[in-house]
């Protein structure tokens, strides 16, 4: 059995560094590591893994996350 | 991406709750259900107490209503009763609703007046210092409890549950879907609803007992999560220390306000 391997998608992530208080929550939901914390804030690394699961516009408290699928437009 | 400016008041962002606290995830789901069911802004009116939770009203942009620590649903009442066509929503928490307020809780539960009550439950008072609340977990350390803290806990669902709610769920902010889900459900039930959203406070219960940063704590209500279908299959024993999620009860009976409309309309028609 193959695992089906999501697509990789047309994406764009917005972090607002001002709201941003580096709680780590979208860096540990992340599946494919495209997070890291930088200085304490939130950062894109690796945008091209990004599959635009939304999990970590949904998890961020603080509404400092926005992914926009480029794809759904 | 979804578009949750529109029922903000950006003005008053950040959000004062500290890094790692899952208020503003439930925050997010109570904005998307809304959003989902197709509500009009100026259709809802959100009641709160005191409390973390309770800051909540500062930032959302309908009608809102930040009253006294634990009369949340008392005002909720009042409101409900004067304009039945609002959709009133309770914000509170575990101490809010369940210890200062508890006997107004219980009373709104039991006459099911329609409400939609989301509870925050942090097992502790986290804004006014830290102190033991009717949900701090048996051993527990909290700042009016330096020795554990040694009283049973309140069940908060299945207090709402006895007393008459007509509908109860808990779920925890680790599942922002299933949360948002629960929350657009409990403003369609007509009668008393509860979500029960379980939210990790890292700055007075997590530092205190050494539970790691919010972060950690979310992991942890993940790990210990058991949906309720599995649990009626589980011991007492078995679920010691897990979080039970999901619909407790959904089933609709005479609504509070429902009644009160057929006294008003009964004594018209005799007039």
């Amino acid at each position: 059995m193959t695992l089906k391997v999501k697509e990789k998608k047309d994406v764009e992530i917005e972090i607002s560094e001002a709201w941003c208080k580096g709680c780590v929550i979208c860096v540990d939901y992340c599946p494919h590591d495209v997070l890291i914390m930088e200085r304490g804030k939130a950062k894109v690394a690796n945008l091209a893994a990004c599959t635009a699961c939304m999990l970590c516009e949904l998890h961020c408290p603080d509404f400092a996350i926005v992914v926009r699928d480029k794809s759904k437009e | 991406m979804f578009n949750y400016d529109q029922y903000l008041r950006i003005t008053k962002f950040p959000l004062i709750w500290c890094p790692g606290c899952g208020d503003g995830i439930v925050l997010k789901s109570l904005v998307r259900a809304i959003d989902k069911l197709g509500i009009e802004k100026d259709s809802v009116c959100m009641v709160s107490g005191i409390g973390c939770a309770s800051r909540l009203t500062g930032y959302v942009d309908f009608n809102t209503l930040h009253t006294t620590h634990g009369r949340a649903m008392t005002f909720a009442t009042g409101v409900k009763m004067a304009k039945p066509d609002l959709h009133v929503i309770v914000i509170t928490g575990d101490g809010d609703a369940t210890a200062i307020g508890g006997n107004h809780y219980i009373h709104a539960a039991r006459r099911n007046i329609d409400l939609t009550v989301i509870l925050f439950n942090n097992h502790i008072y986290g804004m006014t210092g830290g102190q033991v609340s009717p949900t701090t977990p048996k051993g527990m350390l909290a700042s009016t409890a330096p020795y554990g803290s040694m009283d049973h806990t309140f069940n908060i669902s299945g207090l709402a549950q006895a007393a008459g709610a007509s509908f109860v769920a808990r779920a925890s902010v680790h599942n922002g879907v299933q949360l948002e889900n629960y929350i657009a459900k409990a403003i369609q039930n007509k009668g008393f609803s509860l979500v029960e959203a379980m939210s990790p406070c890292p700055t007075a219960y997590g530092r205190r007992n050494r539970l790691g940063a919010g972060v950690d704590m979310i992991e942890e209500l993940k790990r210990d999560a058991v949906p309720y279908s599995k649990a009626k299959k589980m011991t007492p024993e078995e679920l010691e220390g897990k979080v039970v999620t999901g619909i407790f009860i959904n089933e609709e009976h005479p609504e509070c306000r429902s009644e009160y409309q057929k006294i008003i309309d009964r004594f018209q028609k005799e007039k």
